[in-house]
């Protein structure tokens, strides 16, 4: 193909499957990974008409049979654009390529929800592929292209790795390596200079998952205090995760905290994309930064 | 009807697999799993209690409290010695509490915003605005902007007879705990 002028030949295309917290709360996320993407020549496709995914510890805990056939009309709204899906947030993947795992390998279970997905026109054919964003970050763009890119390095900053649980797990679903020894998020923060200090209880879950955010609140954000307070006392400037339900729980949370246990809200929140693109040199507002309930600190934004 | 055991295993099975679901008697009461739950260290959710008490046939496990405590995170299910695909079990669980009319109205409540606009967290016009901020469609292209899409999930809710289980009534759009709750 001939390519003009500025035009920039995509390397590669995705549909990006949103989920809700996302596009509905934190829209920072988006904006960010589509400005870091396309900076890397990967373009982002709408699906059109995509829902929840459904949450796989929630809808997943309520009613499977109706998990399934929704998780699966969104990978059929990919399918019908032919191309493979990236994610922010890791319930959307869990549910997402969990659907798909079960599917592709249960020929029985696969008539079944297609059976239901008929009623509305669509059908799961089992030809894509569920990717998170980190991943593509790690293996697709690559670290060396990472590195080349940044402008901010990022040296005097402590990064506090928070993995979330499905990015990992099940592993033997998620493909990504031991649960125990994970990689690929301090890989991405070592590509733009950061320190990733170890910090107690670092692979724990946020604490919002399975339904307990919105089971008992004040429950949850324990586990989100013991997280936050184990990162400062290890000297951590922010976190750095792959997860915008985590997002939620860690930036939102710390809000909450501070009613509930009197905790001053001060850990900052970055989803890997918007880390990545400071040090890239976007802006704070470009990466909607400015949005998030904790505020930046001038160590992040120099 | 046999056991509770059997209800689990042959409920989960339709999903996960017959075999994944049969680990549960390979279970010996080691206590990894609770070891390993960060979900025990606060609450009083106990991993091997619930398992034990599901192959002990003791239904009561699907209406405690302590059931919902677990936040899925896999810890339990990655580091069992004997394979047991605890989270599995426990979700299917879950889903056997829940046809039997165990489900808390927070749930319940979650459960309609998926069927009012597709999405368990919708959308607001405080939120459309940092949208626009970030340059971003004020509405991001879901079942939330799009009815007929959204329709398609409200038909996948009805054909599985889940929003029976919710007890939602479509023509107020509301629950009816909520509706008796207003009486």
């Amino acid at each position: 193909m001939f390519v003009t002028g500025e035009e920039k030949m995509a390397e590669k295309e995705y549909a990006y499957f949103l989920g809700c917290i996302t596009p509905n709360r934190y829209p920072g996320i988006e904006a960010a990974t589509k400005k870091v993407f396309k900076e890397f020549g990967i373009e982002t496709k709408e699906m059109i008409g995509a829902s929840c995914c459904p949450a796989p510890g929630v809808f997943g805990s309520f009613d499977l049979h109706t998990w399934l056939p929704i998780a699966a009309r969104n990978l059929a709204i990919a399918e019908e654009m032919d191309l493979e899906i990236y994610v922010t947030c890791n319930g959307c993947y869990g549910s997402l390529q969990e659907a798909d795992h079960l599917l592709k390998h249960n020929e029985r279970l696969r008539k079944k929800v297609n059976e239901v997905l008929g009623k509305i026109g669509r059908e799961y054919k089992g030809k894509t592929k569920v990717n998170h964003s980190i991943v593509i970050l790690h293996d697709v763009i690559g670290l060396d292209r990472i590195k080349e890119a940044v402008k901010k390095p990022m040296d005097d900053v402590n990064v506090a790795i928070h993995y979330g649980c499905h990015f990992l797990k099940p592993s033997e679903v998620r493909g990504h390596g031991s649960p125990e020894r994970p990689y690929i998020l301090e890989d991405l923060a070592h590509a733009i200079g950061a320190k990733t200090p170890y910090y107690k209880d670092k692979l724990m879950c946020c604490g919002a998952g399975g339904g307990v955010r919105s089971f008992d609140a004040p429950t949850s954000l324990e586990w989100t205090r013991q997280k936050i307070v184990n990162m400062i006392e290890a000297g951590c400037d922010c976190i750095m995760h792959p997860c915008a339900f985590c997002h939620l729980q860690l930036d939102r949370g710390q809000v909450e905290m501070q009613n509930l246990f009197g905790i001053e809200p001060k850990m900052p929140v970055l989803f890997a994309t918007q880390l990545i693109g400071l040090a890239m040199g976007f802006s704070e507002k470009e990466l909607g930064l400015d949005i998030h309930e904790v505020k930046m600190p001038e160590k992040l934004l120099k | 009807m046999g056991t509770l055991l059997d209800e689990i295993i042959e409920y989960g099975g339709e999903v996960f697999g017959k075999e994944h679901m049969e680990t549960v008697r390979e279970c010996v009461q080691c206590g990894k799993c609770t070891g390993s739950c960060p979900s025990g260290r606060i609450t009083a959710y106990r991993t091997r209690k619930m398992i034990q008490m599901a192959r002990m046939n003791l239904r009561e496990v699907l209406s405690m409290y302590e059931l919902w405590f677990c936040t899925t995170c896999f810890t339990c299910y990655e580091r069992c010695p004997r394979g047991v695909k605890v989270t599995d079990i426990i979700r299917t669980m879950r889903n056997i509490a829940v046809s039997e009319g165990h489900m808390s109205l927070s749930h319940k409540k979650v459960a309609t915003y998926v069927f009012k606009t597709g999405h368990a967290v919708p959308i607001g016009e405080p939120q459309m605005k940092l949208r626009e901020g970030v340059g971003l469609d004020p509405m991001a292209p879901t079942t939330q902007k799009f009815p007929e899409q959204l329709e398609q999930v409200r038909e996948i809710v009805r054909t599985t007879g889940f929003d029976k289980k919710v007890g939602f009534d479509w023509e107020t759009m509301k629950l009816r705990e909520e509706l008796e709750e207003g009486k």
